[in-house]
């Protein structure tokens, strides 16, 4: 090995049973079954994460194609040309329907393919098995199956970017009848078929992995690992799982009804529709009806995006300012109080389209309650960082941004909530302002503090610190440059999904803050470059990962390096405690992780620890048996 | 050619890049610097956070105080919403600086220290209940005020309103006034044809004759107006920025908004010292791509001057005379139309 190869050697592996001929060499698997058609966790993890970074990378080039158009709106777009081809008209333009493409396909692909599969595939993949001490997922094939389901979905979806009409243009909330009617919009013609039939595999996928992902949380913990000793991670993941298993399949039924509606001369959504010089048969439908079904996802899909990187912050929060994390029970209590209002808020989307303004009133009153637990969890990370002792390693950084932006973002969702303001702010970059701090900037950086934090354990390398400083600088900065000038943009009453505002005297103004913006999100994304880079060299050359790298509490910094098949090559540890000891009065260290027992921590323990020595030896004694007659 | 020179180029920057890049990372292993548990970023990184904070509030207040907002609401409602938004946004600023302030100041202060141990503190219910209670009676002031009057703006029209109708399509918006009867005409989406585009019921309907479409919206100051809104073909969204008016328009299910606007055309004019000001109405729903060219103009007039425009429009029926006759109604009479 080369010089490399520095490990360092912590307190914790002495604990760990280094078995390294351990008996599962001799199911040596094939290739394909191993990395392609793997059915192991860890593998499956990383496909769902660098499925997730090639589409972050297509959506993010997307959003700068149309900040192009936006910002520079006189400008000759002819260099496009041998990539866009025709979609480039002859005056060196932006074609207007292809525009429209790449802000529905740039919402889709950053929603669904990056920051659900992207974000939830790789890290409850990865994190749940290791984290709670499971050999694997409950049910490996189905694991794999979801992974190909999207494997299945994301093709389709990416065909759909090439065909001669172009992929779907209706918005990422492909309200019909605009959707419906392929005589309506280029893009709701054979694009649109292509979107629906791949989130309708995209939906299968995701739901075989939440039912996995729930059924090994409650049922594969280890011995001593109650509900109330998870890191809140595993809690993250979980409740993400249940919200998905309850709100996806409606979507799958909405994507279902408007199939019928397009294909085969239902009218669900349809009613009195006259179009391109035909009055349509179409009658007694409902163009509300979709909404409601859309949102009964749509807004628990923003908490599947967020629980996920918050659950990630916190591990990462508590770790790194060395300190527990402030308030774990009123934490899992937020999220479940998030879990349950987040189904009972979806129609303050729909504030003014015509729905009663009772339900108005109501759907206003359940939002801003919401407001509540999102606060209690801000001020817990703040304390968190009160008196710590804060690591600055690249995840912390991507955390505290994280924190940064779900507060800057969620305060402005306290007046998009109130009916009476929405309904000057709704459908206005104000909205475009809000949600991408609070949703899309808050999940990236959650994402890219977990591939920071659990690099060394899903490659067994270090990725380069410095590097990682500098992509956190520039992106920081460069997120609240492209998304915080939106508000203004936004309150001048702005609208979205438009192609240009010149048209308008209203809309005139902030030609240079809309240039500003392009400018940002130019370099923004090109400072991902630096993590690319980072990443793939670090995969292959980074420095040799030590075990517990951070110095972390949980369980997979037990396992080896690379944690082969089982992930433990003897037994898997007990747990004792939470994961959150960090600093603990009189502690030889400043962490003491799970699988230590009370009774090695006498000089540590507080009062009412002192009846869990006891406890804890039984408990070992008990798996000590417990090992013995199942092994293998 | 110059694409094949700007791979190579890019690739060799790449590989130049990563070859420094690991000469570095080497460089470092051999003179041990990764053995220290942090290194002098820490420090940097935690100062940069407070240089952020610094930065970011200063551009943002200074940025807030020269932006070019909408001018201030001209309608009555209007002007209760947005005070509403400024209190609220008030508020959040507030909250959104001072957690700013302890989120970038700890970092920098309660930076890893190689002789300290970060303070032990798990939780503190009162500290928990206090900071659940303060977001929750903020939230329950908000939604009180906000209740209130999204109740009031929601109310059905007063009796007294003037009413016309909004008809979105792809890619304008068509306007229809109830003439002198004052009553909108009823229509039918299976009458809709190049002619008669807003489906129109004469046949079924005696209202529809002194119906008049004109090209730009009059309404008068000071008068409640109210808005009946539909949608031909897909989903648009009346959105008149000046009035604080937004309301979608759905195929197939009639909406309605009223309001009372407060400054007519020319007052705007004098206010904003601009002789070109018009209100504009714009669509908010993304409807295909002539979503963002769907304007149309609207002018307040004082009431004396509405209502003589009113009276100088010519009912649509007789500006259509031949379509009308083709109808070959029976009980009608097209003399009737001149009177
Ligand atoms: C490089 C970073 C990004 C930039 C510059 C950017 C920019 C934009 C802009 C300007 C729009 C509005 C376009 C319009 O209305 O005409 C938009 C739409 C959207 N973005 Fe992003 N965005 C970025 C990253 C993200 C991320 C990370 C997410 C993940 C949540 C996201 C989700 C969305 C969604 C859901 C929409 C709405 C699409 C629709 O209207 O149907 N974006 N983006
Ligand atoms: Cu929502
Ligand atoms: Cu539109």
């Amino acid at each position: 090995m080369s010089v490399v190869d520095t490990q360092l050697h912590t307190s914790v592996d002495s604990h760990v049973h280094h078995d390294e001929h351990h008996d599962h060499e001799h199911h040596e698997q094939s290739f394909i079954r191993k990395y392609i058609f793997s059915e192991d966790h860890k593998i499956i993890a990383k496909q769902f994460l660098i499925t997730g970074i090639f589409w972050a990378i297509i959506g993010g080039v997307f959003s700068v194609i149309f900040r192009l158009q936006l910002g520079f709106p006189e400008a000759n777009l002819e260099i496009l040309r041998p990539i866009l081809g025709g979609w480039i008209t002859e005056q060196g333009k932006l074609d207007q329907n292809f525009y429209l493409a790449l802000v529905t396909m740039h919402g889709t692909i950053m929603v669904f393919f990056v920051l659900t599969a992207g974000l939830s595939g790789t890290f409850s993949n990865f994190l749940i098995p290791l984290q709670i001490g499971a050999r694997d997922m409950a049910s490996g094939f189905l694991n794999m199956l979801s992974y190909w389901f999207f494997f299945a979905s994301s093709v389709v979806m990416f065909a759909s970017i090439f065909i001669e009409t172009g992929p779907a243009a209706g918005g990422w909330v492909i309200y019909p009848p605009l959707s419906a009617l392929p005589q309506a919009s280029l893009g709701s013609g054979l694009g649109m078929t292509m979107w629906l039939i791949s989130m309708a595999l995209f939906i299968v996928g995701s739901l075989l992995g939440s039912i996995n992902y729930v059924t090994t949380v409650i049922n594969l913990r280890t011995r001593g690992m109650s509900m109330w000793r998870l890191p809140l991670t595993v809690w993250a993941f979980f409740l993400t799982a249940v919200i998905g298993i309850l709100s996806f399949p409606v979507l799958f039924s909405a994507a279902l009804l408007l199939i019928f509606d397009r294909s085969f001369g239902t009218s669900f959504y349809l009613d009195q529709i006259y179009i391109d010089g035909e009055a349509l048969h179409h009658s007694g439908g409902s163009a509300l009806l979709f909404q409601h079904l859309f949102w009964f996802l749509g807004h628990p899909e923003v908490y599947i995006v967020l629980l996920p990187a918050l659950g990630i912050t916190s591990e990462i929060i508590a770790t790194n300012a060395r300190k527990p994390i402030f308030g774990y029970s009123a934490m899992v209590i937020s999220m479940l109080a998030i879990t349950f209002i987040s189904f009972i808020v979806w129609a303050h989307h729909m504030f003014v389209t015509g729905m009663n303004p009772f339900l108005g009133s109501v759907f206003m009153l359940l939002t801003l309650i919401i407001a509540v637990p999102s606060a209690v969890k801000s001020f817990n990370y703040i304390t968190t960082l009160w008196r710590g002792n804060i690591v600055f390693t690249p995840a912390m950084l991507f955390s505290i941004g994280l924190v940064s932006f779900f507060i800057s973002g969620g305060v402005t969702g306290i007046a998009l909530g109130n009916s009476a303001i929405d309904i000057q702010l709704h459908d206005t970059y104000f909205v475009v302002a809000h949600f991408h701090l609070v949703m899309g900037s808050a999940s990236f950086f959650g994402m890219l503090a977990g591939i920071y934090h659990w690099f060394p354990k899903m490659f067994g390398r270090m990725m380069d610190d410095k590097l990682g400083y500098v992509h956190f600088w520039i992106t920081f900065v460069g997120v609240y440059f492209v998304f915080f000038p939106m508000h203004y943009i936004g309150i001048a009453g702005f609208p979205r999904r438009y192609y240009s505002w010149t048209n308008f005297d209203a809309f005139s103004s902030y030609a240079d803050l809309n240039m500003l913006i392009s400018i940002a999100a130019i370099i923004t994304l090109s400072a991902q470059f630096i993590f690319l880079f980072n990443f793939f060299y670090s995969i292959f050359y980074g420095r040799l990962a030590p075990l517990n790298p951070w110095r972390s509490n949980t369980l997979e910094w037990t396992t080896p390096r690379l944690p082969g098949h089982g992930n433990w090559p003897g037994k898997i540890p007990t747990v004792y405690r939470w994961p959150y000891d960090y600093s603990k009065p009189n502690a030889k260290e400043d962490f003491i992780p799970q699988h230590i027992p009370h009774y090695e921590t006498v000089e540590s323990n507080l009062e009412h620890e002192k009846v869990l020595e006891e406890y804890d030896r039984e408990l070992a004694k008990e798996s000590e048996i417990h090992v013995s007659s199942h092994s293998h | 050619m110059t694409s094949l020179l700007i791979i190579t180029g890019t690739i060799l920057i790449i590989a130049l890049f990563a070859l420094v890049y690991r000469i570095l990372a080497l460089v470092n292993i051999a003179k041990g610097t990764h053995e220290k548990r942090v290194g002098f970023s820490n420090t940097v990184n935690g100062f940069l956070f407070i240089v952020f904070f610094i930065v970011g509030f200063g551009a943002f207040f200074w940025y807030s105080g020269k932006a070019e907002y909408l001018p201030p609401p001209s309608s009555e409602h209007g002007v209760i919403t947005d005070n509403l938004f400024w209190v609220t946004t008030a508020i959040i600023t507030v909250a959104f600086v001072l957690t700013h302030i302890l989120l970038f100041f700890f970092p920098y202060w309660f930076r890893f220290r190689e002789d300290r141990k970060a303070y032990w503190y798990p939780d503190n219910t009162k500290l928990e209940l206090l900071w659940t209670a303060i977001p929750g009676v903020v939230m329950a002031l908000l939604v009180i005020t906000g209740l209130i009057e999204w109740t009031k703006i929601t109310a059905p029209a007063p009796e007294d309103s003037v009413q016309f109708e909004i008809v979105g399509k792809q890619f304008n918006w068509m306007v229809r006034y109830p003439g002198k009867d004052g009553k909108l005409g009823k229509y039918d989406y299976t009458k809709i044809d190049g002619t008669n585009q807003l489906g129109m019921d004469f046949a079924n309907d005696k209202a529809n004759f002194d119906d008049f479409i004109p090209r730009e919206i009059h309404i008068p100051k000071g008068k409640p107006v109210k808005l009946n809104i539909r949608a031909r073909d897909v989903l648009h969204s009346v959105y008149m920025p000046h009035f604080r008016v937004k309301m979608d328009a759905v195929p197939g299910m009639p909406t309605t908004f009223w309001f009372i606007p407060t400054k007519t055309t020319a007052e705007m004019r004098k206010e904003l010292n601009n002789d070109k000001f018009n209100y504009e109405m714009a669509c908010t729903e993304v409807c295909g791509n002539g979503h963002f060219a769907m304007r149309m103009v609207i002018v307040v007039d004082e009431p004396e001057e509405f209502n003589k425009w009113v009276t100088e429009q010519e009912p649509w029926a007789s500006q259509n005379k031949d379509y009308i006759s083709s109808l070959k109604l029976k009980d009608f009479n097209l003399a009737d139309l001149e009177k």
